[in-house]
């Protein structure tokens, strides 16, 4: 699948991230490598504790690792201020979370809003794009609700409408089933699917092996903050190879 | 941008509802507390000051006594000041004129209905009787003032046409006949309206009418000096006042008389005044510290309700100074509102409180709406909200995303 020529949209270079937690040192993420192209659809697997939380937060650029580099668009994330390092991430990536992550006293439409009110469009823009988008997620009718109002699918679709206000390369998103029963769960990643067709790069993190092997193109297995291996989706799973060991001290 | 964050702090702040109204309630005390003590600070000075009688000449009052609120001046005084004290003041060097005058209660009877007024005295001699309407200063409304040799007849105050509910229905006007102490007496003028509840329901007579009706002798209850020269009043004052002092043989400081000049009335006014204008600008001060600290202390539970959402707004895009502006705009429209809010009360007790300072004390005053004083409360109070709303910003903006994320 990966070409030479294709763009690659996030990089990380043996990036480690310590935390001190009381006399210990915690290594949530230690010496992770990868390169996510365009338009690829990865996924981030481990079980808790793997570090993948830690390692979404740096690929979104919430979080700065302790060592190692990180690429957002070819540029080095740690040459960025803080505020500019924000105004990236609202323009670049979008965030879809677990537990939706709305706020609360805001309608569903407004939620989709704000990102746009971050990057300086004015009321009628985001009026017009607001209403794009919830269309898209095929919510018009309930775009006036709070997200107290709306159901648990309702309510990640708006957050799927919400990650894309500002045409974002790269959609994060942290166990987007996670709150959801199966079938709402199916219903959120066709919608995810739909994007990816369209041509959006989507890092999904998980705990569930079938979810990731079910929708990625590139699943990075996770283990006390290493990846321990990556496996590729070619005609089915089962008979593929396995993938291969990556070890960041072997890769230049 | 900085539009969408006020409408997304008011959005918030009525969210929050009954708790954003208790926090601004400090500063709507404070608020309400300056703009209703201006609003009625110079109604007020002028209510008082004609309830004691101040007017703007430069004449001299004596009593015996002293200033009371209750009562006819000179009345209640054991050692009353008489004819001989007039007499011995007018010899004054300082002193141009002195006239004697008497107060004294009288049951007035017209059309069947009976109310207790007080009578004043006016003197029979025209240059000390224009003295007494100088000192007054009244003017008549309808018919005339009294004149020499003007007796069995009568000059009534305002009210006494004005109010006619007080007399059945029927205004009192000149040529009615009324009855003072059983005694019939002419209407012949009613003056015009002062805004003293004591002048606007006196009746004036002729002395000689007076002492016939009431039967004292000698007895002066008011003396009212006008000085030779009126840049030296309190000279004049002083005099009057050493006199009495041997006459009644009294000493320095314990004196049972007084001697009061225009200025001395309006600074005891004024005093007064400005006693209850402190009074009230420390209840201000301290509601609005209150209310600074309520306004710090709400914004500061609410940085850490809003954990999460300051997490939301900056994993999609928020620089540090959006959040900051968010959280200081919405302080800032605390204050205001509670500003507003004060605004309101404060005119409407400062209306209030002038319509009722009309009613009751027969005043006249007009309120005004200070339009720069609420605008300059409006933009303190705006201010004072962001002032509080600094600190709480700055913690909000400061938050690590990933932890503010966790909620």
């Amino acid at each position: 699948m990966r070409k030479e020529d294709e763009k690659v949209v996030i990089e990380l270079k043996g990036v480690c991230k310590y935390y001190r937690m009381g006399d210990n040192i915690v290594r949530a993420v230690d010496g992770a490598s990868l390169k996510i192209n365009e338009g690829d659809f990865v996924a981030i697997m481990g079980p808790s504790g793997s570090g993948k939380s830690t390692m979404m937060n740096l690929i979104g650029s919430l979080d700065v690792p302790t060592k190692g580099k990180i690429f957002l668009d070819g540029e080095d994330i740690s040459t960025f201020s803080e505020s500019d390092l924000a105004q990236l991430r609202g323009k670049k990536i979008g965030f879809i979370f677990q537990s939706f992550n709305l706020i609360n006293n805001l309608t569903a439409k407004e939620n989709v809003m704000i990102p746009m009110i971050f990057q300086g469009h004015d009321l009628e823009d985001r009026n017009f794009r607001a209403n794009k988008l919830m269309q898209l997620v095929q919510l018009t009718d309930r775009m006036h609700h709070s997200p107290g109002e709306l159901s648990g699918g309702q309510q990640q679709r708006v957050a799927i409408a919400r990650s894309l206000a500002n045409s974002p390369e790269v959609i994060l998103a942290d166990e987007p089933t996670g709150n959801l029963d199966t079938k709402t769960g199916a219903t959120v990643m066709d919608f995810l699917e739909d994007l990816n067709k369209k041509g959006k790069t989507i890092i999904m993190v998980t705990h569930d092996p079938d979810l990731a092997k079910a929708h990625a193109d590139t699943v990075y297995w996770l283990k006390d903050g290493k990846i321990e291996k990556i496996t590729k989706k070619k005609n089915g799973w089962d008979k593929g190879p396995r993938g291969v060991l990556i070890k960041p001290k072997e890769k230049k | 941008m900085i539009l969408d964050f006020f409408s997304l702090a008011l959005k918030n702040l009525k969210h929050r509802g009954i708790r954003s109204w208790l926090t601004l309630l400090g500063i709507f005390i404070g608020v309400t507390a300056v703009v209703s003590l201006i609003s009625l600070g110079n109604g007020l000075q002028m209510a008082v000051a004609s309830q004691l009688g101040v007017s703007a000449n430069e004449l001299i009052t004596v009593q015996a006594g002293g200033l009371s609120a209750y009562g006819p001046p000179g009345s209640n005084v054991v050692d009353s000041l008489t004819q001989g004290d007039v007499d011995a003041i007018e010899r004054l060097s300082s002193v141009e004129n002195a006239v004697r005058r008497n107060i004294d209660s009288g049951r007035i009877e017209f059309n069947d209905n009976v109310i207790f007024r007080y009578v004043g005295s006016v003197p029979n001699n025209k240059e000390d009787r224009d003295l007494i309407y100088e000192q007054l200063n009244m003017e008549v409304l309808l018919g005339r003032f009294i004149k020499e040799g003007d007796s069995g007849k009568v000059v009534l105050g305002y009210n006494f046409y004005g109010k006619k509910e007080d007399w059945g229905g029927k205004s009192i006007t000149p040529g009615k006949t009324i009855s003072i102490n059983d005694k019939n007496f002419q209407v012949i003028g009613i003056t015009d309206k002062v805004g003293s509840m004591m002048m606007d329901n006196i009746v004036i007579m002729n002395e000689n009418d007076m002492k016939d009706l009431y039967g004292f002798e000698d007895k002066a209850d008011m003396i009212i000096v006008e000085p030779k020269n009126k840049e030296k009043l309190q000279k004049t004052k002083e005099d009057i006042e050493k006199l009495l002092r041997n006459r009644r043989g009294v000493k320095e400081g314990e004196e049972d008389f007084e001697v009061s000049t225009p200025e001395a009335t309006l600074s005891t006014v004024n005093n007064i005044i400005g006693g209850v204008q402190i009074f009230i600008a420390i209840v201000a001060f301290i509601s609005v510290f209150i209310g600074i600290i309520g306004i710090v202390n709400t914004m500061t539970t609410s940085v850490l309700e809003r954990k999460k959402e300051i997490g939301i707004m900056k994993s999609v895009g928020a620089k540090n100074s959006h959040i900051f502006f968010q959280f200081f705009i919405e302080s800032s429209l605390l204050g205001l509102v509670g500003g507003i809010v004060g605004a309101i009360f404060g005119t409407l007790i400062g209306f209030l409180g002038t319509v009722g300072m009309n009613n009751f004390l027969g005043t006249e005053l007009t309120i005004s709406i200070n339009f720069l004083l609420i605008f300059f409360t409006l933009l303190g109070s705006f201010l004072i909200g962001g002032i509080a709303g600094i600190i709480p910003a700055m913690q909000a903006a400061k938050q690590n995303p990933v932890e503010a994320l966790k909620g």
